[in-house]
């Protein structure tokens, strides 16, 4: 493991008695958009949730590049938008003054950011009365106006239609262009790949596979990959990868 | 004569005909209560909150506690302010027995926990909706608190209005500490009572109908401000 | 935001209230029911206020809680009916010295049928012995009030057990003269009652004045300042300048004067 990656250490997680995650180790590349695949129940939501501090492991640590550390450096947007009863702009501005900017500057800069995700119009609109798509754009819009360095993705897209599946891809991938670390959560191969850089298979709480883009797609690390690959239901009990 | 159609047109003329004796009492009767309802809120949102942050020890045995004191009897509640207000008892220099502060003071007592077990659920509820968002946003503790109070604040407003339902309806209390003074501590409920056991029976249904006139009244007038926001905020 | 402007002028309105009322000279009255609800008091006490400058403000309870409220020092003066128990209360150092202030009778009234056939006896406690025997229905007050202990003092010279009667035909309602009207009124039960609640409440239905003008059922009202030197609050002398003008031909003839609907209700009697 190297201080540049983002790093996981003997992580473990149990509800009761039941194993949910268990990663002795995973490096993530900074430099390098992370898509996090798997069946349902995998344990990929709660690594990320891990990751980002929202659940605490049993045991085990995730290390961070130095300037990724601070949570402040980092922000979440949830499979299910989480906004504040109040207007679209507001639920920005607020993100923005939490972290110390002036009204005006916060004001200022959720407006830029309700531009690039093209809400400008709806922007004092009560939050919660947009569509499930344009909420889940508002709450990119809120992540990447906090400028972080890391930006996790817990199935942003899983319940939205096609159109605004494609809207929120593009704030992603712009979130991508400007350097910021994604590690996003699908379970959809599809969308792995067009945003994706490297790629992780989890399956019962585990990392069945951690392939490059390329190779996950082409070469499957293991049967895990290409059984899931081939939308296959997948077997309970995981070979260890040769 | 007992006739409740009877005694609402009686209502109504007592309302059109505008006696100012029954306007002083309704006057008092509202000023009470939303003191009481405003010291209560003061004193019941914050409790609420502690609660529903829940970190420290006993926390669930407080909330217990508070859950139960929303059955409060009235009168005990009345007698023990008197008790405590009585010229014999330890705040008796004060000399605030018998003046609307006293009913103030028994309402308060009386609708504090109601203000605080409801806002606890509240902002329970609407702390499980944000808490991981807040902790991605590093919300401090007292961002999250003032974040919270905020977003609840229209479920809040129903906890003051049950609150002023009680205060307002509430009897046994008030005639201990206040004494139904006529034209100092006389209010609807009082007059009710009073009227009563006079026998004036359609007198005192006709003060209760303006009781419920006045209920609805503030119910409707937090809904036209407060609820319609509500509508558009919270879909 | 109107509601929060509501609260913030209603706290203020009710702290000027409380200022206001702190500011004014006022002496509290522990009274009984019978005298507020017949409409003597508010009939008589603003000319005591002309005359002396001094709000008074009236706590009507039955006489036994009056009696506990002043001994709290919770009142200026006492206006209230049970002899023995205002003599005690005197002597007992509470209160400074009683007067006699009024009269009027209690009556006993029952619904107008009579199951128990006590009208026109003169003799109470013969009518009493005769409800007991008929085991007819009889709402006592129960409140340890001037009244309630008119009543039980009735009850002692008859042979009746009330106590082991107490929910059968006996019934204690522990409520105020009108309430317990309200309850015989609806139960067509007998009950005692003071003349000026009588006469004042309205409801009666199906009840009759049965017995009368027996001289075991007279009414004497007193007044009592409250001890100054066992309650340092009380008011001692806004205390004896009401019992002065009670008991001095000015108070004595607005009772004299107070006579709704051209009935007697009490008859002044201070001996001065």
């Amino acid at each position: 493991m190297s201080d540049l990656d983002v790093g996981i250490c003997n992580v473990t997680l149990s509800f009761g008695d039941q194993l949910r995650l268990d990663i002795p180790s995973l490096d993530l590349d900074p430099k390098r958009s992370t898509m996090i695949l798997g069946p349902n129940g995998a344990g990929k939501s709660l690594l990320l949730r891990v990751m980002h501090g929202l659940s605490q492991p049993d045991t085990g640590t995730v290390n961070f590049p130095d300037q990724y550390e601070d949570r402040a450096r980092q922000a979440m947007v949830f499979q299910r938008p989480v906004l504040l009863r109040r207007t679209a702009l507001a639920n920005i501005s607020f993100a923005l003054r939490v972290r110390g900017h002036s009204s005006q500057d916060a004001r200022r800069r959720a407006m830029t950011w309700m531009m690039r995700a093209e809400l400008d119009h709806l922007a004092n609109v009560p939050a919660r009365r947009l569509s499930g798509g344009e909420q889940q754009r508002l709450c990119m819009a809120r992540a990447l106006a906090l400028e972080p360095k890391i930006l996790f993705l817990d199935e942003p897209c899983a319940s939205l239609d096609p159109n605004a599946t494609v809207a929120v891809e593009a704030l992603v991938q712009d979130a991508i262009d400007l350097g910021v670390k994604v590690i996003m959560v699908t379970h959809d191969p599809a969308q792995a790949q067009r945003l994706g850089s490297e790629i992780v298979l989890m399956h019962q709480g585990r990392i069945a596979a951690k392939q490059s883009k390329l190779d996950f797609f082409n070469s499957p690390q293991n049967y895990l990959v290409s059984s899931f690959l081939a939308g296959k239901p997948l077997l309970s009990n995981i070979k260890e990868p040769s | 004569m007992q006739n409740f159609a009877e005694s609402f047109w009686f209502s109504l003329t007592l309302i059109v005909t505008g006696d100012s004796e029954l306007w002083s009492i309704v006057i008092l009767s509202l000023q009470v209560s939303l003191t009481a309802v405003l010291l209560a809120a003061l004193i019941g949102v914050p409790t609420g909150a502690l609660l529903a942050f829940g970190k420290f020890r006993g926390c669930q045995a407080i909330t217990i506690f508070v859950n139960s004191l929303m059955g409060l009897p009235p009168v005990v509640v009345g007698l023990c302010v008197y008790l405590i207000l009585s010229s014999s008892g330890p705040l008796g220099v004060l000399g605030l027995l018998y003046t609307p502060t006293a009913m103030i003071i028994a309402q308060t007592i009386l609708i504090a926990p109601i203000i605080a077990a409801l806002s606890r659920e509240t902002i329970q509820a609407v702390h499980e909706e944000y808490r991981d968002q807040f902790t991605s946003l590093c919300l401090s503790n007292w961002q999250r608190l003032q974040a919270l109070l905020w977003e609840a604040r229209f479920p809040l407003l129903t906890a003051l209005l049950a609150g002023f339902g009680r205060a307002i309806a509430e009897v046994g209390a008030v005639m201990i500490v206040g004494g139904n003074i006529n034209h100092l501590t006389r209010v609807m409920t009082t007059s009710i009572a009073l009227e009563t056991s006079k026998g004036n029976l359609s007198l005192a249904l006709a003060l209760g109908t303006i009781l419920v006139l006045i209920a609805i009244l503030v119910n409707a007038a937090v809904a036209v401000i407060g609820m319609r926001r509500h509508e558009a905020m919270h879909v | 935001m109107i509601v929060a402007k509501t609260l913030y002028f209603s706290t203020l309105f009710s702290l000027v209230l409380t200022l206001a009322a702190a500011g004014s000279e006022y002496i509290i009255i522990q009274s009984t029911t019978s005298t507020q609800n017949s409409g003597l008091l508010s009939a008589i006490l603003p000319k005591f206020e002309a005359h002396s400058g001094i709000k008074a403000r009236v706590v009507a309870v039955g006489t036994g809680q009056a009696l506990r409220n002043a001994q709290n020092g919770d009142g200026d003066v006492l206006l209230v009916h049970a002899r023995a128990a205002e003599d005690a209360f005197v002597s007992d150092g509470w209160g400074v010295q009683r007067f006699d202030v009024m009269y009027n009778d209690f009556v006993v009234v029952g619904p107008a049928e009579d199951p128990a056939k006590i009208f026109d006896m003169q003799n109470t406690t013969k009518a009493l012995s005769q409800i007991a025997q008929k085991e007819a229905l009889f709402v006592s007050r129960g409140d340890d009030s001037g009244t309630h202990k008119a009543e039980k003092r009735l009850w002692s010279e008859t042979l009746v057990d009330t106590v082991s009667a107490s929910g059968t035909w006996y019934r204690e309602t522990g409520s105020g003269m009108g309430a317990t009207l309200n309850m015989a009124a609806s139960m067509e039960a007998y009950t005692l009652t003071d003349r000026a609640s009588w006469l004042s409440f309205a409801n009666k239905r199906n009840l009759v004045v049965l017995v009368q003008g027996d001289i075991r059922l007279f009414n004497q009202y007193g007044v009592i300042a409250v001890n100054p030197h066992k309650h340092p609050n009380v008011d001692a002398e806004g205390a004896q300048a009401f019992i002065d003008w009670l008991i001095g031909p000015e108070g004595q003839s607005a009772i004299l004067n107070f006579r709704p609907n051209d009935t007697q209700l009490f008859f002044p009697n201070a001996q001065r």
